[in-house]
């Protein structure tokens, strides 16, 4: 455990309720930060438990349209690190769950790790996932960064990911573990891939740390059959597409905390 | 010689070149890169494999390359002998297809039967649909549309040899996004598929892999210029920086001689200011970066977004350079200048005219360098240029840069 352990708890939280956490990602800054603080409201009424929040990248390898456009948007609208903190350190005022940076490795890179994990600690984020950084590449600069400062290094797990590799991110990672549900790119998909549920209950007995599975995920009915076997479950495209197709309507945020409403009502089981 | 105790080794076993390289990949590509690495030192260990690989280059690829003596050029020019290494003359008409044959024989070893690349300038892409049609693989080649139109020849010679081309419309619309698209796809069916990159770029093991493949170029140059000249190197060693394939393939032959003055050329492009270049060392706007799973120089702005490139050839139009010579740069092993735009289109005119020979305009930019530099040498010099493609390719971007020109003139 390096963070505060407000990601722990979190899901602890959760397990306690006997359901899994609900994760909502939005892209920062699309398509302006004032509107990205809103909606992180909507979420956290509607029963987020982590927000995820990415920082919008040139180059995203690993997304698929609806984030890629999302991030296009937030840059076109000047988006900067520095203003992403900034908003954190602001709806920190009146939002409690815990946020998760989601960055590729270059921003972050050019920020400066140490001076980054500074910043992001004081304005009130708990934890840091790179896409483009596993462990091995974390080791020298980033995790000692991120641990000096209390923040929870958060690792991706993949269907592909070897025994050596779920021992390496259970040695750097907390908080918690995103595990990717299938090889491919963040995106809505139709269904779930047919190995999930082992997948992750073998993850699960491996790690002392919480599961999350995203990528994929767009439905209520999919959120529940994730919560039914993981620790959490993790909805992006398929909120960053709500929120920009219902951009420009008076009654955009009811919408929007209705519609994650229903997804987090996915999370109980039994 | 502290570059040379340096760089034995290298890279080390995290695929660094002193604090270059890496992996820098989504967790669902570590696992398949281990793989990789691990088929690919298998591989260069086994005889056989590198049996059939010196054939296919040989009788297939044609190889040796010649090295021709310029002797209209360096009369043309007055000073140092100028020696072309043909590697237009290889099958395809680039250096390219020394990799691509490598790593698809590579990719039949691992019992995978698709492969994706990203083509700028479409000579990667040709030398892969080739490599592809001829050991039976399925392929597909992502292209930025920007490219698509300037090299449209290419896409047609790539749709006849029976790949897909896929025109990526994202970002600038080059190299960059088009490697974005490759490396999406391979994400998704690493478990058919394996990603035959280009350049010497990318998570390890490609930097090291794609240069071992292009050492037969330098490796090559170096006995010839023995048997014709009896001189064990060149003076000076030009070869254009893209991602740094041919320049690898050229250099890493002479590495070891501190006689020899190794000149990279980068894409001068319109000018120095940010987006106007691909110039990561000379021009504006570079830093120590992280893209497409390395970390090396990349040309960025203050936020680490990746900056736009210009260059007249596609092929050099990329931000980031291979990991390798980053190292090699900070070492001061390898000197790297570029080339602009207009000294490029003017190198490939001189060439064809006194040489009869089209050089790709990102060879051309290793031409402008080698001529600048021959002027200032003795006629006892030797500067050996690596002639990394040929220019038909680029005969529409020529003559429309002609035009322009033309008519911007008062």
């Amino acid at each position: 455990m390096s963070g505060r352990g407000a990601l722990a708890a979190a899901f602890a939280a959760a397990r306690r309720e006997d359901r899994a956490a609900f994760v909502p990602f939005l892209m920062a800054g699309d398509p302006t930060l004032e509107r990205t603080g809103e909606l992180v409201g909507a979420l956290a009424g509607a029963g987020a438990d982590v927000i995820e929040l990415g920082v919008p990248f040139s180059d995203p390898i690993a997304d698929g349209p609806v984030n890629q456009a999302a991030a296009e948007r937030a840059l076109a609208a000047g988006t900067r690190l520095a203003g992403i903190l900034e908003l954190v350190s602001r709806i920190r005022r009146r939002v409690e769950a815990p946020i998760v940076l989601f960055s590729y490795f270059n921003p972050i890179l050019r920020y400066g790790p140490a001076r980054f994990a500074e910043h992001a600690s004081a304005s009130g984020v708990d934890g840091l996932l790179c896409v483009d950084l596993p462990p091995e590449e974390a080791a020298a600069e980033v995790l000692p960064a991120l641990r000096a400062q209390r923040l929870d290094p958060v690792f991706l797990l993949a269907p592909t990911s070897t025994r050596e590799r779920v021992r390496a991110v259970a040695r750097a990672g907390s908080g918690f573990v995103y595990y990717v549900s299938r090889t491919g790119v963040t995106g809505e998909r139709a269904a779930l891939p047919a190995g999930l549920a082992s997948e992750v209950r073998a993850l699960r007995r491996a790690l002392d740390l919480p599961v999350a599975v995203g990528f994929g995920l767009s439905t209520p009915e999919q959120v529940a059959a994730v919560a039914r076997v993981a620790d959490g479950a993790v909805v992006g495209s398929a909120l960053v597409r709500f929120a920009a197709e219902h951009a420009g309507e008076p009654d955009l945020l009811p919408l929007f905390a209705r519609r994650a409403a229903r997804l987090a009502a996915a999370t109980r089981r039994g | 010689m502290k570059w040379a105790r340096n760089r034995r080794g290298w890279p080390d076993r995290a695929g660094r070149f002193g604090g270059y390289g890496g992996r820098y990949v989504p967790e669902t590509l570590m696992a398949p890169l281990e793989e990789l690495a691990r088929a690919y030192d298998h591989a260069r260990r086994d005889r056989a494999f590198k049996r059939r690989l010196d054939d296919l280059l040989a009788s297939y690829a044609g190889r040796p390359t010649p090295l021709w003596p310029a002797e209209r050029l360096s009369h043309e020019v007055g000073g140092a002998r100028i020696v072309l290494k043909r590697e237009d003359l290889l099958h395809t008409g680039a250096h390219k297809l020394n990799n691509a044959l490598g790593q698809a024989l590579l990719t039949r070893a691992m019992k995978k039967d698709r492969v994706v690349a990203e083509t700028g300038a479409g000579q990667h892409g040709v030398a892969t649909a080739t490599a592809a049609a001829l050991l039976g693989l399925e392929a597909t080649v992502y292209m930025g549309t920007e490219d698509m139109r300037r090299q449209h020849v290419n896409v047609e010679r790539m749709r006849l040899l029976g790949a897909e081309v896929v025109g990526v419309e994202s970002g600038s619309r080059t190299l960059k996004d088009a490697i974005n698209e490759a490396l999406r796809d391979w994400v998704t069916n690493v478990r058919t598929t394996h990603y035959l990159l280009g350049s010497v770029l990318g998570p390890d093991p490609f930097p090291r892999m794609v240069r071992d493949f292009q050492r037969v170029i330098g490796e090559e140059a170096r006995v010839q210029l023995r048997r014709r000249y009896g001189r064990r190197s060149p003076d000076l060693a030009v070869a254009c920086v893209g991602g740094g394939s041919n320049a690898i393939g050229l250099f890493s032959a002479f590495l070891g001689d501190p006689h020899v003055r190794l000149i990279g050329v980068e894409a001068g492009g319109r000018g120095h200011r940010p987006g106007e270049h691909a110039a990561r060392f000379g021009g504006g706007g570079a830093a120590v970066g992280v893209l497409h799973g390395t970390r090396t120089r990349v040309l960025q702005d203050a936020e680490g977004q990746i900056a736009a490139t210009h260059s007249v050839s596609a092929g050099l139009d990329y931000p980031a350079v291979g990991p390798e010579h980053a190292a090699l740069a900070e070492l001061g092993r390898i000197e790297y200048t570029s080339a602009t735009d207009r000294e490029a289109v003017a190198a490939f005119h001189l060439l064809a005219e006194t040489e009869g020979i089209l050089p790709a305009l990102e060879s051309a930019h290793a031409v402008a360098e080698a001529v600048r530099r021959a002027r200032r040498l003795s006629r006892r010099a030797l500067v050996l240029v690596n002639l990394s493609g040929r220019g038909d390719k680029d005969l529409e971007s020529v003559l429309a840069y002609d035009r322009a020109r033309a008519e911007a003139a008062p």
